[in-house]
């Protein structure tokens, strides 16, 4: 499983009218792996992931995920990846164990499935005494990691974390990025977008995008030395100012 | 199935802890009806009335007592000529006024007949008929004591006129037009707040990268809201009938059949609506304006149609409340059967296939 590419992108563009908002980028993801996807906002990361997930479709170019055709085979696509956007997207007004029932409902697991998998969930994030409690009474921190944890629900092969950590304090960032690491860990592999270079570290590696292209892609280490910088910051502010 | 059992499980949760949800669903058809039912038509207490007497005998003084002791009425003024009747009309101090002809008693024992005029302020429609049909039964339940006692066959012949507004509307037509409103604010109103709230709250987007597929998740959405609706139908129906005896004269199985097909139209409009709005705050607004006042003010349910301007008039015509008016007046109150409205369902078919075929398409323009 190791080195297979789980996704391959080559010559993908989105245009909106005359303007590319994904301009021909071509990256592969191996799966296992922890990719960065990084880029200013409206360099073009959420439209890019939004034709690799399935909701959108690309002007030209190829892509496969999870090794389905995003044109014709979107809906097994679906079926193989988990999502988390970076607006917070549980339902605030259902309990924790209404929360996981109806999405493990929707990507078709039994109820034997989910009672089991929401065991092992409620365990491992501690949230015992919560389960019946309504999530928008919860801290924000932890519907994150309840979030995140959901969209691992159906085990998928890739998860798409679009911005995961915006607004949450360093610690729960830190208690995140160790999900993230122990999901990779078990073979899932990571496809996240963030504004935070400190969170670019912790990827194995990571690509930047400016104005629709990739205008830098490899391990954060290499980068740093290939920009001779010290952080992935000045790497950033090096290849966003051009 | 199975998920989509799920979904509207879901579905139903949002609905019953969201209070705001709750009270528009269920609270306001019931005050709604309530309000129009009590507050603007039937029951009346302590009107006040004038008499005027010309004839002043026996027969007129008894009838007179009769008037003075029930509860519906009370005698404010006695008027001695009948041009006083319009200035007393005019000071508002009384909504009727009731006029015995010149030799009311003897008319009654030499004719067999004599006549009483009733007459009303009719600027306020339904209360000059409801004054008008208690006024005319007190004086046929004391015309039959009178022919039972006597053993006569005398008759009071009630008289009545509207001053001000001789066109009076039914009593009956707020159980329609109630009815009509409270289905197009459920269906339309709530789905395009609950639809918009998803895309709000981002989880629209979590729903769309799933396998579900979209239509899968807006059927997901309205389904609870059929469902919701056709109980708040029957509640109306029921109450409607067993609280202000309005009639059901034709068959209630089409009336269902027919508040279905407007529930699906109102659903329709709300998923179009949700497509072009992206806060729950739009939806409510375009809802509102777009849809409840055009429904309340030119479907024909409080100001009939044929007395607009005829700019008005053709404008009715897009309003689908207009004809889910005449369909349920028609089957509730002249028994109609599906071959007199047979117009009236095409034109509500053709509208909810319009609405779902513009909403079909905004939706796929919104995902590109």
């Amino acid at each position: 499983m190791k080195d297979k590419n789980v996704i391959q992108v080559e010559d993908l563009s989105k245009m909106f009218g005359d303007f590319a908002a994904v301009n021909s980028i071509s990256f592969h993801v191996k799966a296992g792996e922890i990719f960065g996807f990084l880029g200013a906002n409206g360099a073009g990361k959420t439209t890019a992931m939004k034709m690799l997930i399935g909701i959108s479709s690309p002007t030209s170019g190829k892509a496969t995920v999870a090794g389905f055709d995003v044109y014709k085979e979107a809906e097994f696509i679906k079926k193989n990846i988990g999502y988390m956007s970076q607006k917070f997207a549980l339902y605030d007004d259902l309990t924790v164990k209404e929360n996981i029932t109806f999405f493990g409902g929707i990507y078709g697991l039994s109820k034997k499935q989910i009672d089991q998998k929401r065991c092992e969930l409620v365990d491992e994030l501690g949230l015992q005494e919560v389960t019946n409690s309504l999530v928008g009474s919860l801290p924000l921190g932890w519907k994150q990691k309840l979030a995140f944890s959901v969209s691992l629900l159906h085990d998928p092969k890739i998860v798409f974390l679009d911005e995961p950590t915006g607004g949450v304090d360093p610690i729960t960032r830190r208690q995140f990025w160790e999900m993230i690491y122990k999901a990779a860990h078990n073979g899932t592999t990571i496809f996240v977008t963030t504004h935070y270079m400190d969170e670019a570290e912790y990827c194995d590696r990571v690509s930047i995008m400016v104005n629709g292209k990739i205008e830098a892609l490899d391990t954060p280490k290499k980068l740093k030395e290939q920009y001779k910088t010290d952080t992935m910051n000045d790497v950033f502010l090096k290849l966003a100012r051009g | 199935m199975k998920r989509f059992v799920g979904f509207v499980r879901k579905e139903f949760y949002h609905i019953f802890r969201d209070k705001r949800s709750l009270f528009i669903l269920f609270g306001m058809p019931i005050a709604q009806i309530l309000l129009f039912g009590f507050a603007i038509t039937n029951e009346i207490n302590n009107v006040n009335i004038a008499i005027l007497d010309q004839s002043n005998d026996v027969t007129s003084k008894e009838i007179i007592n009769k008037i003075a002791s029930s509860k519906h009425f009370s005698i404010v003024d006695i008027i001695q000529k009948e041009s006083s009747i319009e200035s007393i009309f005019k000071k508002g101090k009384v909504k009727a006024v009731l006029q015995f002809e010149n030799n009311f008693g003897s008319n009654l024992i030499k004719e067999k007949q004599a006549t009483v005029q009733i007459l009303t302020d009719a600027t306020d429609p339904n209360m000059a008929n409801t004054i008008s049909s208690y006024m005319s039964s007190i004086l046929k339940k004391y015309q039959q004591e009178l022919n039972r006692n006597m053993n006569k066959d005398y008759q009071i012949v009630p008289q009545n006129r509207m001053v001000y507004n001789a066109e009076l509307k039914s009593v009956y037509m707020f159980v329609p037009g109630v009815m009509t409103v409270i289905l197009m604010l459920v269906s339309a109103m709530m789905t395009s707040i609950s639809i918009t709230r998803e895309k709000e709250q981002g989880t629209m987007e979590i729903l769309l990268v799933s396998p579900l597929k979209p239509f899968q998740v807006i059927i997901g959405k309205v389904f609870p809201y059929i469902f919701l609706s056709v109980i708040n139908a029957i509640v109306i129906v029921l109450l409607g009938i067993f609280v202000f005896n309005v009639p059901v004269y034709g068959s209630l199985f089409l009336l269902g059949i027919e508040s279905v097909l407007f529930i699906i139209t109102s659903l329709a409009l709300g998923i179009l609506i949700s497509t072009i709005s992206a806060t729950q705050q739009t939806a409510m607004m375009i809802s509102l304006m777009g849809l409840m006042l055009p429904t309340i003010l030119l479907s024909g349910f409080i100001f009939p149609i044929s007395s607009m301007p005829l700019p008005l008039q053709v404008i009715s015509n897009i309003i689908p409340a207009k004809w889910f008016i005449i369909i349920v007046k028609g089957i509730m109150l002249k028994g109609i059967g599906i071959g007199f409205i047979f117009k009236e369902t095409t034109i509500l078919v053709l509208m909810t296939l319009l609405f779902i075929g513009i909403s079909v398409k905004k939706y796929k323009i919104r995902l590109e």
